[in-house]
């Protein structure tokens, strides 16, 4: 019988109960989010279920919520079953404050390196990774470019005169 | 039967062939004085080995100026070089990210003196579109930079105006520039000895 979301569901609710919370299907794919100390609990649980077996990390990234007190940071993991051919989605969030996250480099090989880009741009801090540094960016790099409070354009630059693009001001 | 050969080496068409000027001096029966900065420019500037440094879409436009319809090669510059320790004319063309600026300072810095370099569209010369926290804002901001070539990307035309002004330069540079005060403030201002 092929895999579907109200079977992963059920067995995630009934393995985890309340804990897990906010289950939505966008576009068809289950979404659904725990706190972020249960984050590798539920990934070995994923992985090592019979019938379910995510045992591919598709993708890990992060997405900063601004207004979102408390929980300004998602950690988004994309997980795939090989075995049945199903993707979910799994979410925990974390305050901008301490971004402390545990890693699942024991778990998953590849999340090495996406974990390492996430602190890059975010600065999520994963407890327990064998190498977190940089990874795409500068090393001298000083802040966390794709957090919300640092704007894209490159701050450095003033020969660039506001005026021309529409937005008043003039150069500094 | 013939090919029509337009320009061919015996000149069958009478064909007003034009010789290029010569530096000024003196000249009698057999001799010909001039200032030596006057021969060495001139056998520099006609013979340059670029370096091409190319990371995005303009190095594809000048692969078309290398190539045969625009030939580059016409000026001399027939020998590109992939090593900087032989080459004279750094030619940077594209986006430099802010990771490859060191790599771009080293070759820089592998060239031996005296050595140019031309910074070939709108990336290059001030990072163009690429207005972000990775990229960097002009190759300026790394090395010192002799010609801009304004473009996104330049046609095969205006690299070909960069590269002549670069021979302009090359042409006209005292032999003594090198070891000038200037220079050295000028390699100091990017902290390179």
């Amino acid at each position: 019988m092929a895999l579907t979301n109200d079977i992963v569901k059920t067995k995630l609710i009934e393995k985890f109960g309340d804990q897990l919370s906010n289950f939505e299907e966008p576009y068809g794919m289950l979404n659904f989010e725990a706190s972020k100390e249960m984050n590798l609990k539920v990934l070995q649980f994923l992985f090592d279920e019979p019938g379910l077996q995510f045992q591919f990390l598709a993708d890990l990234c992060a997405v900063h919520y601004p207004d979102n007190a408390g929980r300004e940071l998602a950690v988004v993991y994309h997980l795939h079953s090989l075995r049945e051919n199903f993707r979910i989605r799994f979410k925990v969030f974390t305050s901008i404050q301490q971004p402390d996250i545990f890693t699942a480099t024991r778990l998953f090989s590849s999340a090495n390196w996406m974990e390492r880009e996430t602190y890059d741009f975010f600065g999520v801090n994963f407890l327990g990774h064998p190498n977190l540094k940089r990874i795409l960016n500068v090393d001298e790099m000083d802040y966390f470019p794709m957090r919300k409070e640092f704007p894209l354009e490159e701050q450095s630059r003033i020969d660039k005169d506001d005026e021309m693009f529409g937005r008043g001001g003039s150069i500094k | 039967m013939a090919r029509p050969v337009q320009y061919n080496v015996k000149n069958e068409g009478g064909k007003i062939v034009t010789v290029g000027q010569g530096p000024e001096g003196y000249s009698g029966e057999g001799f010909f004085t001039t200032k030596l900065s006057d021969v060495v420019g001139l056998a520099r500037k006609n013979s340059i080995w670029p370096l091409p440094f190319a990371t995005s879409c303009c190095g594809i436009e000048f692969m078309a100026t290398m190539g045969s319809h625009y030939d580059l090669a016409r000026f001399g510059a027939e020998r590109v070089g992939f090593s900087p320790r032989q080459c004279d004319l750094l030619m940077v063309m594209g986006t430099i990210a802010k990771k490859m600026g060191p790599v771009l300072r080293q070759v820089y810095l592998q060239m031996a003196e005296p050595r140019w370099v031309l910074a070939m569209g709108a990336c290059a010369s001030s990072g163009g579109i690429f207005d972000t926290y990775s990229v960097l804002q002009g190759i300026d901001q790394v090395i010192p930079v002799d010609v801009y070539i304004p473009g996104c990307p330049p046609r095969p035309e205006a690299v070909l105006d960069g590269f002549m002004k670069i021979q302009e330069l090359v042409g006209s540079e005292s032999v003594r520039r090198r070891s000038s005060p200037q220079y050295k403030a000028l390699l100091d201002s990017y902290g390179i000895q």
